[in-house]
């Protein structure tokens, strides 16, 4: 049993007469053998923390910086001769004047800015343009087109600054690093100093990056996971709508009816199989079902919906069979005791007490659901820009979309590293979801769970 | 969406259904609820259910029936002359479909009025640019059979939606008036509901069943196919992975199995001591504050998504690795060329699993009774023999289990490896060198443009085959050790 009663190799026998205030080197060796174990537990367990210390700082140190964005303060001269040549101000020949056409318009708020604060560079102003997003256009030409009666006069624009300017500003782009950087140069940093100075140029809060669309690969600057977190809401919606009812039923099948037969056994069998499968294997399953054979579209958050429900299934009906479980007998008896029929028991009685823990389930599995990747890089919710929010139910539902998983992905597999702070800053806010979700049910279980 | 008002209609048949159903029953018992059999409300739900049931069933049963049913006439009707040689039945359906959605769209655009896309002929129009303007691509000239073909398709899916809108409307409304024509006071309304309900119940439980079936089915039908186009031998026994999509590819399992299989021992070679001794210590030698800390804040790991994980292996620890091993680095070895590495993946992996195997264990070494461990200190042993050489024999075979169901996770995990791992496939046994694996090789040749009729593609099922059965073998055998080899203590 022990080493006790036996003398194992090496060490010496206690010998008799010796002081029993002093530790044999047996004894000695037995003790020292404790605390190593005892040692090896605490390091076990001090390791597992420190890699969630590890992981939790490097998720918040370099996410946070998404939620901020440079911005540059302008006062832009909306000129006639440029945007509306005519002046008929008619929208159709507006709309004429491209993106390029505002070029002109942009640089020459640049040097009017500069001049006015009177700082000196030999940039020319192609390159003072630069320090601004390629985005800027496009906001200036919506804005005109939106309103056509302010041509002609001078607007204040909070315009975004390109990634490498919002980089500098926040650390990742440092003057080394841009030696060899054609988006970039020396020069223009010492304006952006400048600028930064004079209190143009600031960081503030960014709400579109929690709200905005996703953006093309030259303009990370611009890029927000709101059309994405849409897609993953419609994607719940789905899962909850099927996955609850049908988890639900099951569970009340297998715990309050199924006879003991070959068939309960298949099905329990099944589930728990169905509950180790890896997740990519639905997604294969989705590709091959519902995309390649029943022809729905690709990337639909329904498809995705479809899929996730499949695999939160058995995770429901565990935590929901659990929950039906612990509900005590007697419960059942006195109601069959009064003339309940049995499915009036388990329905009127049995289903609403157990409610608070189906419900608990319910929500860890969503959550469970909502993290998920790898089956939505199969049903094709990846390698795309998802940049138009849905407008309808249906739209939501059919329309392509992207997912907050699959949009982080994305941002992951880009070159750009400004597209890497994104990835974090994404990952901050499914998180934060996912907590959200946690507590939700962990109060959920304290506040109206039941001891019998 | 005409599906969707065709639900609709049936969910405002069947609310209709409950009020009728219930007034009628009340009415036949001349307004006296107590003459009745069953409650009111029983016969409002018999004439709901009888409204909903069958016609949504025929409804989904349709919805998946029709493609299969058309796919076959349609593919009946191309002549085998009509094939080009490089092609393959499969990829002239695919033309088919999409000549056919394309002049669907064209009409829906006001391109075409509904007469002329019926008469469409091959080269007299330019169908392929029509086709190009409504965002259909086509490869090639629409030829005059799959023209043809494209046609009967559009005449049958046509006939099809409405044939279905037709039985479903009929079934629903034969089933309201059946149920209605029943209602009568002395009708057992309950007990006919009740079974309906039950009936459900049953359909739902074995949902189970049929998800499992279509994940077979789904792979073993497209492994079929991928075994007409590629010899099983190579694909088990071959020694190179080198897709090619121009064809004469070398698809052969063993690469990736090897990087599958190295990055789940590395990952294990982290997890399983750490998990297990954070276990011991939990559940042996911690107190119940320190207990009530550690494991949930060491269960949070658990919950943290897989493409966390994914950035943290791509992003931070890759690099931090490079930096270590690659060139310029710290140690001063040229060991690592890029941050993707079998070790980048294995480590992070195991990260996520530590959790994983030190919940699973402290369950089991709490499930050893208390009698056990006191026996041995009574005996004189230490705190830590007595875990070593009593608690631990009795629950070696659940740990064994644990670490049974920890590999099978980790042989299936995807994100991780996608982002972490790299994407070479070859024998190597240095852990800084980055491998592929099962997963990544699934993703990266079903992502993008996937034609179902190349073996460079099908392959992701015949790997995906592979996945499910080495997951579930692994799983069954985690069981069968559990229940074969567990100490009954009662």
């Amino acid at each position: 049993m022990t080493d006790l009663s036996q003398n194992p190799a090496g060490a010496a026998p206690r010998k008799h007469g010796g002081s029993l205030l002093e530790k044999s080197p047996h004894t000695k060796k037995r003790n020292a053998a404790e605390t190593r174990f005892k040692a090896y537990g605490i390091a076990a367990i001090t390791a597992g923390l420190i890699m969630l210390l590890v992981l939790v700082t490097t998720i918040v140190g370099k996410g946070t910086g998404a939620f901020q964005q440079t911005f540059v303060t302008l006062n832009v001269e909306l000129l006639e001769a440029k945007l509306d040549k005519k002046g008929n101000r008619d929208l159709a020949d507006i709309k004429k004047v491209t993106t390029f056409g505002y070029a002109p318009i942009i640089k020459g708020a640049m040097e009017a800015v500069i001049e006015e604060l009177g700082i000196e560079t030999s940039l020319k102003s192609k390159e003072l343009a630069g320090i601004l997003s390629k985005d800027v256009a496009a906001q200036l030409r919506d804005y005109v087109i939106a309103n056509p009666d302010q041509i002609g006069q001078t607007v204040e624009f909070r315009f975004l600054a390109s990634s490498r300017v919002d980089g500098y500003l926040k650390g990742r782009v440092s003057r080394d690093s841009i030696v060899n950087d054609k988006n970039i140069s020396a020069e223009q940093l010492d304006l952006v100093d400048a600028l930064a100075a004079a209190g143009v140029l600031e960081k503030t809060f960014n709400l579109d990056f929690i709200f905005g669309a996703d953006a093309s690969d030259a303009r990370p600057e611009a890029a927000g996971i709101g059309v994405s977190m849409l897609g993953s809401l419609f994607m719940m919606l789905v899962v909850l709508a099927l996955a609850l009812p049908i988890g639900v039923a099951a569970s009340i099948y297998l715990e309050e009816f199924a006879p003991q037969n070959w068939l309960t056994d298949m099905i329990e069998v099944n589930i728990s199989n169905l509950a180790a499968v890896p997740s990519i294997v639905f997604g294969i399953l989705g590709l091959a079902v519902f995309i390649n054979y029943m022809h729905l579209p690709t990337s639909a958050p329904l498809v995705g919906g479809l899929v996730l429900t499949l695999m939160t299934l058995p995770t429901i009906i565990i935590s929901t069979r659990a929950s039906l479980k612990s509900v005590p007998p007697s419960i059942r008896d006195a109601a069959l005791g009064v003339g309940a029929s049995k499915m009036q028991a388990v329905f009127h009685h049995v289903l609403p007490l157990a409610a608070p823990g189906i419900l608990t389930g319910t929500i860890i599995g969503l959550a469970q659901a909502l993290g998920e990747t790898a089956p939505l890089l199969l049903i094709g919710m990846v390698g795309f820009i998802a940049s138009n929010a849905p407008e309808t139910l249906a739209d939501g539902l059919l329309a392509p979309n992207s997912a907050m998983p699959a949009q982080i992905y994305e941002w992951a597999k880009r070159a750009d590293p400004a597209f890497y702070e994104r990835a974090w800053g994404g990952i901050i806010i499914l998180l934060l979801f996912l907590v959200t979700m946690n507590t939700l049910a962990v109060i959920l279980r304290r506040r109206f769970e039941r001891r019998w | 969406m005409p599906t969707f008002w065709l639900v609709a209609l049936l969910i405002a048949l069947s609310a209709a259904g409950f009020y009728g159903g219930r007034r009628r029953a009340i009415a036949t018992a001349a307004g006296n609820v107590k003459d009745l059999h069953s409650l009111p409300s029983y016969y409002g739900y018999h004439v709901a259910l009888a409204a909903f049931v069958p016609a949504i069933g025929a409804l989904a049963i349709w919805l998946l029936a029709q493609p299969m049913f058309i796919e076959n006439r349609v593919s009946g009707m191309i002549p085998a002359e009509a094939i080009p040689e490089s092609s393959s039945i499969g990829l002239v359906m695919s033309d088919v479909r999409r000549v056919a959605e394309g002049l669907d769209l064209a009409v829906e655009q006001g391109l075409l009025t509904a007469r002329e896309a019926r008469n469409a002929v091959a080269g007299e129009q330019d169908l392929r640019a029509l086709m190009g303007e409504v965002g259909v691509a086509l490869g090639s000239k629409v030829r005059p059979e799959v023209l043809n073909a494209a046609q009967a398709y559009r005449n049958l899916s046509h006939t099809g939606r409405i044939a279905m809108t037709v039985v479903v409307a009929l079934l629903a409304l034969g089933g309201f008036a059946f149920a209605y024509a029943r209602t009568h006071k002395d009708f057992r309304a309950r007990n006919v509901v009740e079974r309906a309900v039950l009936a459900l119940l049953i359909l739902a439980a074995s949902l189970a069943i049929l998800t499992t079936v279509g994940i077979v089915l789904s792979m073993l039908f497209e492994t079929k196919n991928f075994f007409g186009l590629h010899s099983w031998t190579d694909f088990f026994f071959g020694s190179t992975w080198a897709p090619n999509f121009r064809g004469g590819s070398e698809l052969s399992i063993l690469p990736l199995l090897w990087g599958t299989l190295y990055i789940s021992f590395i990952a294990l070679l982290v997890a399983v001591p750490v998990g297990l001794f954070a276990a011991i210590y939990l559940s042996e030698y911690a107190s119940g504050a320190v207990r009530a800390f550690a494991k949930p804040l060491l269960e949070i790991l658990a919950g943290i998504p897989t493409i966390v994980y994914g950035l943290f292996a791509l992003l931070t620890v890759g690099p931090a690795l490079a930096d270590l091993f690659g060139k310029g680095g710290l140690l001063g070895v040229e060991w690592m060329t890029g941050a993707t590495s079998v070790l980048t993946a294995g480590l992070v992996m195991g990260i996520m699993l530590i959790p994983f195997v030190s919940s699973l264990s402290d369950d089991i070494i709490n499930a050893v009774p208390q009698a056990m461990r006191d026996g041995s200190l009574g005996l004189g042993a230490t705190k830590s023999e007595t875990v070593r050489q009593v608690v631990m024999p009795a629950a070696l075979p659940g740990i064994v289990g644990a670490v049974l169901l920890a590999a099978s996770r980790a042989i299936g995990e995807t994100m991780i490896v996608v982002m972490g791992a790299g994407a070479i496939a070859k024998f190597s046994a240095n852990p800084l060198e980055s491998m592929t694996t099962i997963t990544t090789r699934i993703v990266s040749q079903l992502t993008g443009d996937t034609d179902f009729a190349s073996p460079e593609t099908l392959v992701a099922f015949a790997l995906g085959l592979t996945l499910f059965v080495l997951t579930l073998g692994l799983n069954v055998l985690a069981l069968y050790i559990v229940r074969k080899y567990r100490e009954q203590y009662e």
